[in-house]
């Protein structure tokens, strides 16, 4: 094991992906010259030269459908966006052509391509720099969708996105590059997509949390404890394909169930989870299924707005609490 | 094609960093400045000063707002306008009170030109109630509507067809008003721009499209993110041009006039590239190795405040006395400004869900 923050993981993960296949590389903006944006690409310029690790203009749309283009014709394209919230330019190319140009042309072209970058909020940056979108993108059919919360995640599972022959959006979080942690020194260390993990054992409560979410629950989890509640933690890690059997059995285990969702409540990831359990598991229930999620309202700037908008491990203490009868 | 080694292969030019040339993609080459004096622009003495006064405030109040955020006063982002205040200072001579303006994030300058007053600003920096946006949008989001100055925007090239729909409105309401959206370099490369030029000119909108070109978008010097020159992209659409220097406030005063006139009168949009640089880094955190300290000590030395400073000066508008006061009274009212924002108090909880939706008590899923 060696301790790697959240962005050298990323980095080590991407390093070994193109030194192991020639076919991957790297584009966005910033990602090069500059070693990228928040650092995830730093010193691959130097070791890959300029053919693989390119800066592109501002133009989102352009480049995510060139890299859609270049995936189909051969190649294994890691698209970073400054953050999600510009990918939004781009969802044309993401939901109307990666997703579906393989189905549409029968099977002929296949779109073996990375679309990767910070996802929702990092601060008071305002409402168009703060939204979540992993619930969105899991709504469309073709693609996967992976949020991680932890370097060691991060490492196994951005290998595996590369690895994959389809489509997959890979999500981080300004706030977590700096985080450390753990990482496998395993030779050609794999998570696969598609398996969640339990995080923390407990029996009284399921905490389902991802990405930067799961930092609030090990908070909540850890103020709760001092109760004498002892929350199980499961950090699904992709988002679709989801691990559901993992949760419910978890569910099935404590009766009660609270997931933490940084998206809006509309039809979101939460929404999801709790359908599921519903109809997997309604006998095991003891109580309602709750969510603890962002309002039905943008990032506001001002920090004491901003603050009682983002989800608080006192939420999730709160809504533990109100199913803990 | 002949097959080349792959390692010949590059596809983005490269730039200060090149272990080819190590030469810096110098950002912007600067136009001539109008040869013109105040009094053929048809400026005043009190014009000038004004302009003067316009151009300090928004250097004081910029600079105040760093040392602010440096003391963690606020947080979020933070773009410095520092260097490129002679371009909303000279448009808003230039154009019409309720002439419409739009802009990017780097907004503060705009915003103190279209009547935000410094209190107002710098409460929004801090994220207060009494800020121009009531705390909710900050640095991004300088906005004051009723002055026709719609806001800044954060989504680079977003707000570039929204300034096209305020143009629209214009020619619909044949009001006499005219639009004018301000971008960077950086923004010219989204698609926003070019399906927004090619609706404009094919419908006759009163707009122009203004790019501040200072050298680089972030990181990158604009001759490796863009084609060419910028103010060529107008001929595609057959659209009217002009390149402005932008270290000189007369100088856009002049085109401007110019061209506002010239688009009132006769509804075309133009597209105009003003060339002028940013001394700071993109946003507080830029450690700016793609740029050279020379290239930026040479904008420095044709600073646009100072330079005004020594026109005034030197053709008697008037004494260093009186610019000194007009300084001086510009630092009491930035210093105030701090302290307003410091005492004002934040949003009040409720405001979280307020300014969604018109209605007085809109459903809000839970
Ligand atoms: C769609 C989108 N992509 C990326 C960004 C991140 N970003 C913010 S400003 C900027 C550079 C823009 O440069 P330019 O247009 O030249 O304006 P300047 O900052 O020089 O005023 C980038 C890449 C963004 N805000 N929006
Ligand atoms: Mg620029």
């Amino acid at each position: 094991m060696a301790v790697l923050q959240f962005r050298e993981a990323l980095k080590h993960a991407i390093d070994e992906e193109m030194a192991r296949d020639e076919r991957v590389f790297v584009m966005g903006e910033e990602v090069a010259e500059y070693n990228g944006a928040y650092k995830v690409t730093e010193g691959l310029l130097d070791k890959y030269g300029y053919r693989r690790v390119i800066d592109t203009p501002i133009s989102e749309l352009g480049f995510a459908g060139l890299g859609v283009g270049a995936a189909m014709n051969g190649l294994k394209p890691i698209v970073e966006f400054m953050t999600f919230n510009f990918a939004v330019l781009a969802a044309d190319q993401i939901i109307n052509h990666a997703t579906k140009v393989k189905y549409m042309t029968g099977g002929q072209a296949d779109c073996p391509i990375v679309f990767r970058g910070p996802n929702a909020s990092a601060g008071q940056l305002g409402a168009t720099h703060s939204v979540a979108y992993d619930s969105m993108y899991a709504q469309f059919p073709g693609l996967k969708v992976i949020y991680v919360s932890e370097p060691n995640d991060a490492k196994g599972l951005m290998k595996s996105a590369i690895r994959d022959e389809n489509p997959v959006l890979f999500m981080e979080s300004e706030q977590m590059y700096g985080l450390k942690g753990e990482v496998s020194d395993e030779e050609d260390f794999i998570i696969p997509i598609g398996k969640g993990k339990i995080k923390r054992e407990g029996s009284d409560v399921t905490l389902v949390a991802h990405g930067k979410m799961y930092h609030l629950a090990v908070q909540a989890a850890n103020e709760l404890a001092k109760d004498g509640i002892e929350c199980e933690i499961i950090d699904p890690r992709t988002v679709k394909p989801l691990d559901l059997e993992l949760i419910l059995q978890s569910v099935k285990k404590t009766n009660r169930c609270i997931v933490i969702d940084e998206a809006h409540p509309f039809a979101g990831f939460a929404a999801e989870i709790g359908f599921l359990i519903q109809r997997e598991a309604f006998d095991y229930l003891d109580a309602p299924v709750l969510r603890v999620c962002l309002p039905d309202v943008n990032a506001p700037f001002s920090k004491p707005l901003f603050d009682a908008w983002l989800p608080s491990p006192k939420q999730i203490i709160d809504a533990v609490k109100q199913v803990s009868y | 094609m002949a097959k080349k080694a792959t390692s010949d292969i590059r596809f983005a030019p490269t730039g200060i960093e090149s272990p080819e040339n190590g030469g810096v993609q110098k950002g912007v080459d600067l136009p001539a400045a109008t040869k013109k004096k105040h009094k053929s622009l048809g400026l005043t003495a009190q014009q000038l000063k004004d302009m003067y006064h316009q151009m300090y405030l928004q250097r004081r109040f910029e600079e105040r707002a760093m040392q602010q955020y440096q003391k963690g006063k606020f947080g979020g982002f933070l773009h410095l306008y520092i260097g490129q205040e002679a371009i909303s200072t000279g448009t808003v001579f230039a154009f019409n009170n309720d002439d419409d303006i739009i802009t990017a994030y780097r907004d503060h300058g705009w915003g103190l030109c279209r009547g935000i007053s410094p209190n107002e600003g710098m409460a929004e920096l801090f994220g207060k109630a009494t800020g121009c946006s009531g705390g909710k949008g900050g640095s991004m989001h300088f906005a004051n509507v009723k002055e026709h100055f719609w806001g800044g925007y954060g989504i680079v090239g977003g707000h570039i067809p929204i300034a096209s729909g305020l143009a629209f409105a214009n020619k619909y309401n044949a009001n006499g008003r005219i639009s004018a959206c301000f971008f960077g370099d950086g923004a010219v490369d989204q698609g926003a721009l070019h399906e927004t030029m090619n609706l404009a000119q094919l419908w006759k909108l009163p707009t122009i499209f203004v790019v501040e070109n200072n050298g680089y978008s972030m990181g990158t010097a604009a001759k490796r993110h863009t084609v060419a020159e910028i103010v060529d992209r107008a001929k595609g659409y057959g659209m009217k041009s002009a390149v402005i220097n932008g270290m000189d406030v007369f100088s856009v005063y002049e085109k401007m006039k110019e061209i506002a006139d010239d688009v009132r009168e006769h509804s075309e949009p133009w597209f105009v590239e003003i060339r002028t640089y940013r001394y700071r880094g993109h946003s507080m955190s830029d450690p700016q190795k793609y740029r050279t300290k020379e290239e930026l000590e040479e904008y420095q030395n044709i600073d646009p405040i100072e330079r005004l400073k020594t026109y005034l000066v030197a053709e008697k508008v008037c004494k260093e006395a009186e610019i000194s006061s007009i300084e001086e009274g510009i630092e009491d009212e930035v210093l105030a400004a701090v302290t307003f924002a410091d005492e004002s108090p934040f949003p009040d909880q409720s405001e979280l869900y307020t300014d969604m939706f018109v209605e007085d008590n809109p459903y809000f899923h839970v």
